[in-house]
Parts: structure tokens; C-alpha cells; sequence
């Protein structure tokens, strides 16, 4: 079995946590054009993977890891079988790992933690685990 | 018996060979081998120069035979042959041991590699000592051909082989000749009328003297061998007499029972008793029994009742016709990819949303339309059509993996003659890659994007749904990476090209394979394209890969021109390497005769096994059951076999 190697590349680094071959892509769009949510991304679905097959680090940096809903329609119709929505999670794995701008729990008043959701702390704790 | 002096020819095939294993250690170790007179190695053997090496040394050393240490006998064995018979020597003292496919290609390890090469032409070597030199067989023919599909492929092989003076069978499935390409409006770069070239073809096939036509018919079976198949051809009754009907059309206005015309690709319906399109041939009406309200056991005798000529004859029978041909040629073509699997694109359940051949019936002058673009919902003209291309093409996680090759040459053709037809309606077509290699065909993309302003967006659509008069196309602009909606009137679907669904069927009755999309397998993709692996079977058209009319011609001719040398020969020849019964120990049992495959034994009135040596492939199934040792395969001997076993299992 191969490895789980700490990989240096982005591409990589995505690549093998989500079990998907970003080059599978040969980007049609169909992703995109059939994205709920595509209007609200900065960058739009197929612009993603494109940015991985250039290694492009700025990618991080766009909404759209965030804005997907993981409804997995772009996988449902993507004519190569790419799981994006599979991609837009190990995006955020890889964010999360960074373990940045994380709210100090321990600087929160009593006040501030009560009116917080209880799944906005969970998710700051799940930034911490990176 | 003379020492034997077998002289023995390393290949590097380059580095193909030479990479993997160690051409020059071989070569020094098979000198060593006893009975080996001559070992050499060269680049590529089957150059040349590479030949002449061999020829040269089959003299010079007085070789009794050779190995050719090299690729699969099924690539260059004929080769190899002929070269030793240029140089004096019986071809078939000439094997190979293959060392390519079945060794440097299959493995890594470059010292084991060298190990099993060397054990490969071992055996062979073992082979060649117990080869004897045979003669091939000789075998007389028939003068016929066979043609199955009469599209335009089938149609322009039929016609070359018929004037080459042959005659030729040309079987078509449907009530009419001329395939797909007859539903075509203009054809792609030129804008010619596609019933403008291809109906004087028909007409030339259905007058030819050497043609016999034969359409509403279908191949059942097909036994024996090339030069020599006996075909079964079943003709369904069409229930009209074609040489009575006068094409009066009295029937057709009577019939109470219609269903849809599969010649306007359901665009409109048509009547039981029906002619596809004016120009059809034969120029007849067909009754379809499966629409017809009651041809048996009540009749509504309709239509017999107004036929002034009595062309109907309800108790038409379907016939059985046997012929004789020597070669076949395959043409079956393609069928659209159903449209009821694009899901996303409505699945076939949205009126306006259409295939292009639809599409094509709409642009053309004999369609149900007149030549004017109306959509099918309301007849309306749409004045914003969307064309998608790709639908179900390039799409192997559901459709298709191939490319249909024809789409964007048709789409924008469509976009373009749509514009002509609409001149202030608007085309939008979707697009991945515009692939548009051929002559002429790149200049006519570009003129239609330029000339007719026909926007191309680059991105596949993603869903297709109705919504009040419009139909509403969800797709992406790639190239400004823009979300594109658009309130369409009317969606051309360029939908995927799926072989012929005969295919399968055919291919077991001709014993040609499929390759894993269900297009018919040539021999080899580059250098024999139109040839099947079976002799004397031939391929041409979209049955064999997508093509348009072009090839599809090209290929037609060149499979008729294959099946013309073989006609042209006075005898065919038959490998001699098959089984011989040694009538001195057979028994007569008769358990080879069961086990062959290819009939070629039988008991004669001697009480021994008879071999059919035209018949006979040399498999050896019948060597392997005989219980007395009788039947043994020239040149593969038990006797060699078992030292070819013997020196495989040694230590090298």
C-alpha cells in the first residue's frame, strides 16, 4: 500500500486527501454551470481545479471551498467522475491544518461564550486539531 | 538425415526489445545452442537491410532453417517467410520466438528478462528442428461479395466491387437504401444538398447489373471460410409487391393506423403502410406488420381494397435466400446514443429540446417542415436556439468516453444553416474543444463564427429544463468564467454516436470481434483499418468507429478494394500447418470429428478420420482428444511439443 507521505505540493497535498486526480479534469465547466451555489463564489468550481492543476496557491485564498454545500451535484454530473465536492473538503482539511485564525477560547468572557452557537465553538475547537 | 544447421536472428525492435532484455548475451548463448550454425543480432530485422542479413545468411551458411528472435508472429511471421523463400528456403522452416510482446514489453527486471528471452527462442529452436517444409493449400472460390449495410459506406463499396465486375449481395436492414446520411440536409464544408449526391448513387446501386439488392433483409448466419461463405439472408415480407406499386399513396391515405416516422426521427407520424421518403429504394411501400391494425388474424383490408395495381399481398412470407460469396464487407453504421439516458438534458421529455438529426430533418427541404425551422411544440420559428455539443460524448463516468467526431463539424454546420434559414435569430452553441481537422472543415468554423456571428461558449451545459414557452440551458462561459443562463426556444443536443445495435448480433454470427465500445475491431488500427481479423471479412464505415461521409466513402472503397484482390485470384491459399490423421493407427472413433470446431473432420467410408484441410485452423483441439496418438499437427508435432516443453523447463 502506498504510503501517506507529507507531500510538498498543493496538488498533492489535495490530491491525496481527497482520493481524487485533479487532472481527471478536463475542464468543460459543467461543475460550475451546475453549481447552486456558484453564484456566491469568488471562484468558480472548475476555476479550483484548474488552479490546482497549476499549483497555483491563490486558490486557498478564494471563498469557494467555504461557500460549498457538498449537494455533490457537480459529482453527479462531472463527465470524469471527479468528486469535487471531495476536493473543496480536503481544501479546507488542508486551511484547517494551518490552524489559523482560531478564536483563543480561553480570552472569551463568559458573556461572549454564551451568546456564541454551540457549533461555532466546536468548529474553533475543529481548527485547533489541524 | 543431414545435421541440422538452424541459424538464429536477435531483434532489438530498437530499444523495444534491447531496453529489457540483453540482445548481444542472447545472441552469443544461442551460438552455443546444438544445432545452431549462425547467430546474429541486428536493430531492427524487418528493415531491409535487416532482410537481407537473414536472406544472406540462409546461403551463405546453408541454413536448414531459421528463428527469428523477435516481435509476435501475428506482426511480422509473413514477413520473415517471404524472406526465406526469397532466399531459397521452405517459409515455413522459418518460425519466430517472441521475445517482444511476450517478454520485454511484460517485464522490468532486466536479467530475468534475458533469462525467459533465451528459454522463448529455445523452444523455438526445438520447434525448427522437427519443422518439415509443407506447401500451402490451395483453395478455389466463388466470384461474389457480399455488402452488409447499405448506407453511403455500404453503398460505395457495393458500387466499386460491382464495377470492378463483381457481383455483389447488398443487404440493407431498413425498407430503404442510403442510411443516415439520406436524412441529412447539407452536408459539411461544402453545403452540398445531401440527397443531391447521394440519391443518384441509390439509384446507380438499385440499377447496377452486378448488384443485387436486397433491403427490408437481414444476414442470419453466416459458415465457412474466406473464398467459400455460405450466407443466410432472411428478407422480411414488406406485404407489397415493389414491381406492382405504382406509388399512388391511395393506401397511405386510407390507413387508419400510424406511428412515428423513424425516417423524421418521430418529428412527425406515419402511416403501417408507408414509404420512408420520396426518393427511397426500392420506390415502394412497405406495410409494417407491427403498426398494422390486423394483418392476421382479421385484416382491415384498407389498403388492399384501394390498391389499383393489387400490389398488397397479405400473405407475403418472409424468405429464406442462401448465396455463396467469398469476401463480406460490414457496414452498419451508427445509431444515436439514447437520448432518454441525458437525464440533465430532459431525458427526451422536453419537446423543444431536440437530437440533430431532428434538427437535420428540420433544415431539409423534403422534411416535415419544408425546409423552414418551426420547433415541435407549437410550430413557432425560434429565434434563439442553443446548440450543445458533447452530450453524452467524452463522458466516461456515464455516457460515452469517446469523442463522436462528427458533432463539431454538424453543430456548427446547423448553427450556420439555421442563421441562413432565420436570419435574425441568434445560435449559441456550447462547446469543450472545437475538433475540426480535416480539409476545408477548420475555414468553415471560423467563417461561421465570423460571417454568421455565431457565439461560441466554451463550457459544457449542465441542466436543461422547461420553463413556460422557453427552454431555460444552464451552462458556463470557461474562457471569462461566467455563469450563463439562457432562455432558449429551441436545444439542439449533439448527441453521442453509439454503434449500430446489429453490432453484437453480427458480430457472433461473422465471428469478428468488438472492441470494448461495440465498433467492430480491425486488425490493426493503422495498417489494416479495414480488415476484420476473420479473412475475407471487411469493415468500412461507422460500424467500425465514428466517421463522417468522407471517410466513411474512403473506407468503403478501401474495403471494397481489399475484397477485390482477393476476388481477382485465381486460388486462395490456406496455411498448411494443420492436422495430419495417420490412417495407420487411427481407430475411427470419431471423437476428433465431435471435438472440432470448424467441422473440418469426419470419419470416411475407409473408417478413419478425414481431414478438411481448407476448413482445418490447426488448433489442435482434436490432437489433444485423440486416444491413439493418430492426429498430429504438421509441424507441431507431440513429439516437438515435448521438446519444446522439455527445453522451457532447463536451466538457462
Amino acid at each position: 500500500m502506498k504510503q501517506l507521505a507529507r507531500s510538498d505540493t498543493l496538488r498533492e497535498k489535495v490530491e491525496e486527501l481527497s482520493g481524487q486526480n485533479v487532472f481527471a479534469c478536463y475542464q468543460c465547466g459543467m461543475c460550475s454551470a451546475g453549481c447552486p451555489l456558484s453564484e456566491e463564489m469568488d471562484l468558480l468550481p472548475h476555476q479550483v481545479v484548474r488552479g490546482l492543476q497549476l499549483e497555483d496557491w491563490t486558490v486557498m485564498e478564494s471563498n469557494t471551498m467555504w461557500i460549498c454545500a457538498s449537494c455533490l451535484t457537480c459529482e453527479a454530473r462531472c463527465p470524469h467522475g471527479v468528486d469535487l465536492a471531495c476536493v473543496m473538503e480536503a481544501m479546507r482539511q488542508l486551511y484547517l491544518r494551518k490552524s489559523l485564525d482560531h478564536i483563543a477560547i480561553d480570552k472569551l468572557t463568559t458573556e461572549e461564550i454564551a451568546r456564541l452557537p454551540q457549533i461555532a465553538l466546536v468548529a474553533s475547537f475543529r481548527k485547533k486539531t489541524g | 538425415m543431414p545435421q541440422p544447421r538452424i541459424g538464429i536472428f536477435v531483434c532489438h525492435c530498437g530499444l523495444n526489445i534491447k531496453r529489457t532484455v540483453d540482445t548481444q548475451a542472447i545472441t552469443e548463448a544461442l551460438g552455443e545452442y546444438p544445432g545452431v550454425a549462425f547467430a546474429t543480432d541486428y536493430d531492427y530485422m524487418c528493415s531491409d537491410p535487416g532482410q537481407r542479413l537473414i536472406k544472406e545468411a540462409i546461403t551463405e551458411q546453408r541454413l536448414t532453417g531459421i528463428v527469428i528472435a523477435a516481435c509476435s508472429p501475428a506482426m511480422h511471421e509473413p514477413t520473415f517467410r517471404r524472406a526465406a523463400e526469397e532466399a531459397g528456403m521452405n517459409p515455413y522452416l522459418c518460425e519466430m520466438a517472441n521475445i517482444r510482446e511476450q517478454c520485454s514489453w511484460v517485464h522490468q527486471d532486466r536479467e530475468a528478462a534475458t533469462k525467459k528471452a533465451l528459454r522463448i527462442v529455445n523452444t523455438i529452436i526445438e520447434k525448427v528442428r522437427g519443422n518439415h517444409p509443407l506447401e500451402p493449400v490451395e483453395i478455389d472460390h466463388v466470384n461474389k461479395c457480399l455488402v452488409i449495410g447499405a448506407g453511403i459506406a455500404g453503398i460505395q463499396a457495393a458500387l466499386d466491387v460491382a464495377e470492378s465486375g463483381f457481383a455483389v449481395i447488398l443487404v440493407e436492414k431498413e425498407p430503404t437504401i442510403g442510411g443516415h446520411m439520406a436524412q441529412l440536409s447539407e452536408t459539411f464544408p461544402t453545403l452540398d444538398c445531401s440527397q443531391c449526391i447521394l440519391t443518384p448513387k441509390m439509384v446507380e446501386v438499385s440499377r447496377h447489373p452486378n448488384i443485387t439488392l436486397l433491403t427490408y433483409s437481414e444476414v442470419v448466419n453466416v459458415s465457412g471460410y474466406v473464398g467459400n461463405y455460405t450466407v443466410t439472408i432472411r428478407k422480411n415480407p414488406t406485404y407489397v409487391d415493389p414491381d406492382k406499386c405504382n406509388l399512388c399513396g391511395d393506401c397511405e391515405n386510407v390507413c387508419p393506423e400510424s406511428t412515428e416516422s423513424e425516417f423524421e426521427r418521430g418529428l412527425v407520424q406515419r402511416k403501417a403502410i408507408y414509404i420512408p421518403f420520396r426518393q427511397a429504394i426500392p420506390s415502394s411501400y412497405t406495410l409494417d406488420e407491427e403498426t398494422c391494425l390486423g394483418l392476421r388474424p382479421l385484416r382491415c383490408n384498407e389498403c388492399a381494397k384501394v390498391c389499383d395495381p393489387k400490389a398488397i399481398d397479405y400473405d407475403m412470407l418472409p424468405e429464406i435466400i442462401e448465396e455463396e460469396v467469398a469476401a463480406i464487407i460490414v457496414a452498419t453504421g451508427y445509431e444515436l446514443h439514447p437520448i432518454s439516458s441525458l437525464g440533465e438534458y430532459g431525458a427526451g421529455l422536453i419537446p423543444d429540446v431536440i437530437d440533430g438529426l431532428q434538427f437535420e430533418r428540420l433544415l431539409s427541404a423534403s422534411g416535415p417542415t419544408g425546409g423552414e425551422v418551426r420547433r415541435p411544440s407549437d410550430g413557432k420559428i425560434p429565434k434563439k436556439v442553443v446548440f450543445v455539443q458533447c452530450a453524452g460524448s467524452r463522458d466516461p463516468e456515464h455516457h460515452n468516453a469517446y469523442c463522436s467526431k462528427i458533432c463539431c463539424m454538424y453543430t456548427s454546420k446547423h448553427a450556420l444553416l439555421y442563421r441562413h434559414v432565420v436570419p435574425d435569430g441568434e445560435a449559441v452553441i456550447f462547446y469543450i474543444d472545437i475538433r475540426a481537422g480535416g480539409k476545408g472543415y477548420e475555414e468553415f468554423v471560423q467563417h461561421a463564427i465570423e460571417e454568421e456571428r455565431i457565439l461560441y461558449l466554451r463550457g459544457k451545459v449542465s441542466k436543461i429544463y422547461r420553463e413556460g414557452d422557453h427552454v431555460i440551458v444552464w451552462g458556463v462561459d470557461t474562457l471569462s468564467n461566467r455563469l450563463v443562463e439562457i432562455e432558449a426556444d429551441l436545444v439542439v443536443l449533439a448527441i453521442s454516436i453509439d454503434p449500430h445495435p446489429s453490432n453484437p448480433i453480427l458480430s457472433k454470427v461473422l465471428k469478428i470481434s468488438c472492441d470494448a465500445e461495440g465498433f467492430f475491431k480491425e486488425a490493426h488500427p493503422k495498417l489494416r483499418p479495414v480488415e476484420s481479423l476473420t479473412a475475407g471479412i471487411f469493415l468500412a464505415g461507422a460500424g467500425e468507429g465514428p466517421k463522417d461521409i468522407p471517410e466513411a466513402v474512403s473506407q468503403g472503397s478501401g474495403a471494397a478494394a481489399k475484397a477485390v484482390t482477393l476476388l481477382v485470384q485465381e486460388k486462395l491459399s490456406h496455411s498448411p500447418e494443420v492436422v495430419d490423421i495417420n490412417e495407420n493407427i487411427c481407430s475411427g472413433c470419431g471423437i476428433c470429428v465431435n471435438m472440432c470446431p470448424y467441422a473440418a473432420l469426419a470419419v470416411n467410408g475407409g473408417g478413419v478420420a478425414e481431414v478438411n484441410e481448407v476448413l482445418c485452423e490447426g488448433c489442435g483441439t482434436c490432437v489433444s482428444a485423440c486416444p491413439t496418438g493418430a492426429a498430429q499437427l504438421k509441424n507441431m508435432t507431440t513429439k516437438q511439443l515435448n521438446n519444446m516443453i522439455e527445453v522451457a523447463l532447463r536451466d538457462v
